[in-house]
């Protein structure tokens, strides 16, 4: 088996906002009823996280649960337990209306960090990034320049920022384009 | 700039975050039916100055397709509605009347 890397496989760029590539990570699909009693039992035991309410997202120490549309989770857990993760959830959902496909290497994973984070961010996206409309725990799906893209704040100075592994290159000179030019002072 | 809010997520939306889907409660007319009824339901649509409703797709964010009531000519929106329904819902309807008294649209009115 061939060593899996990252698509910028740990780049990183920046001083006072630093962007990176945040290495892999594992990342299910899971599309299915969200309010069925199966389908939030076996989130949470794949995730250790309940289903969370619309555009929100819970994570933490590499596992986490995101909800993405009202038909759709995204499922973070480690790179190397994704396959695992899929199994028992495809056990666990028999029967029911329900798809889970591991999308780990079909992602890309940035961390934007730095007091002007958001500034990066709301520059390329059609967002409103003031504090009082997006804070940590809320996550967006949108477009950054012309890539679609999801991201969230762990806390108020860290962004992840997903998107297709076939934009990754193209979202990471984005974000340090972006992130290069600094603060636009308007938070 | 069009911002339109999508019912499914919530989010309020820019419009370069969305893709348009053309006119809102086209009914099929398909096999069975007269030529006039295809043809009407095939190329026939509104472009009304004024009151108008189309589809839309949230298509950088949850990926559903919504229903929007807006004012071609000012760029005023109405409201949004899930697709999931024949006709606009009477909320809709209401604040459309509140602001545009007797407007007209194809059979709603």
């Amino acid at each position: 088996m061939s060593e899996a890397v990252s698509v910028m496989n740990g780049a990183e760029r920046g001083t006072s906002i630093r962007v990176r590539d945040a290495g892999l990570q594992g990342m299910i699909t899971l599309r299915g009823d969200l309010s069925a009693a199966k389908l939030k039992s076996a989130v949470k035991a794949a995730t250790g996280h309940a289903v969370p309410k619309a555009r929100e997202i819970a994570f933490a120490d590499g596992k986490g649960v995101a909800w993405m549309s009202p038909d759709e989770l995204l499922l973070l857990v480690p790179y190397g337990e994704a396959d695992a993760a899929v199994a028992s959830l495809e056990a666990a959902l028999a029967g029911t209306h329900s798809l889970a496909v591991n999308v780990s290497d079909a992602r890309a994973f940035f961390a934007v960090e730095g007091a002007s984070a958001r500034d990066v961010i709301a520059k390329i996206a059609p967002v409103d990034m003031h504090p009082d409309s997006f804070g940590p725990g809320e996550l967006r799906r949108t477009r950054m320049a012309q890539a679609a893209a999801a991201f969230w704040m762990s806390d108020a100075e860290t962004i992840h920022v997903i998107c297709f592994r076939s934009v990754g290159q193209y979202m990471f000179d984005l974000l340090a384009t972006s992130a290069e030019t600094g603060a636009v002072e308007a938070f | 700039m069009l911002t339109l809010k999508c019912p499914y997520c919530g989010v309020h939306a820019d419009e370069t975050e969305l893709h348009p889907g053309s006119e809102a409660h086209l009914k099929r007319y398909g096999p069975g039916s007269s030529d006039d009824e295809f043809e009407g339901y095939l190329f026939m649509r509104e472009n009304p100055k004024g009151v108008h409703f189309e589809r839309w797709r949230h298509v950088y964010g949850c990926g559903k397709w919504f229903l929007a009531a807006r004012d071609t000519n000012t760029l005023e929106v109405f409201g949004t509605y899930s697709a999931q329904t024949t006709e606009p819902p009477q909320e809709i309807k209401e604040a459309i009347t509140a602001k545009r008294p007797g407007w007209s649209w194809r059979e709603f009115q």
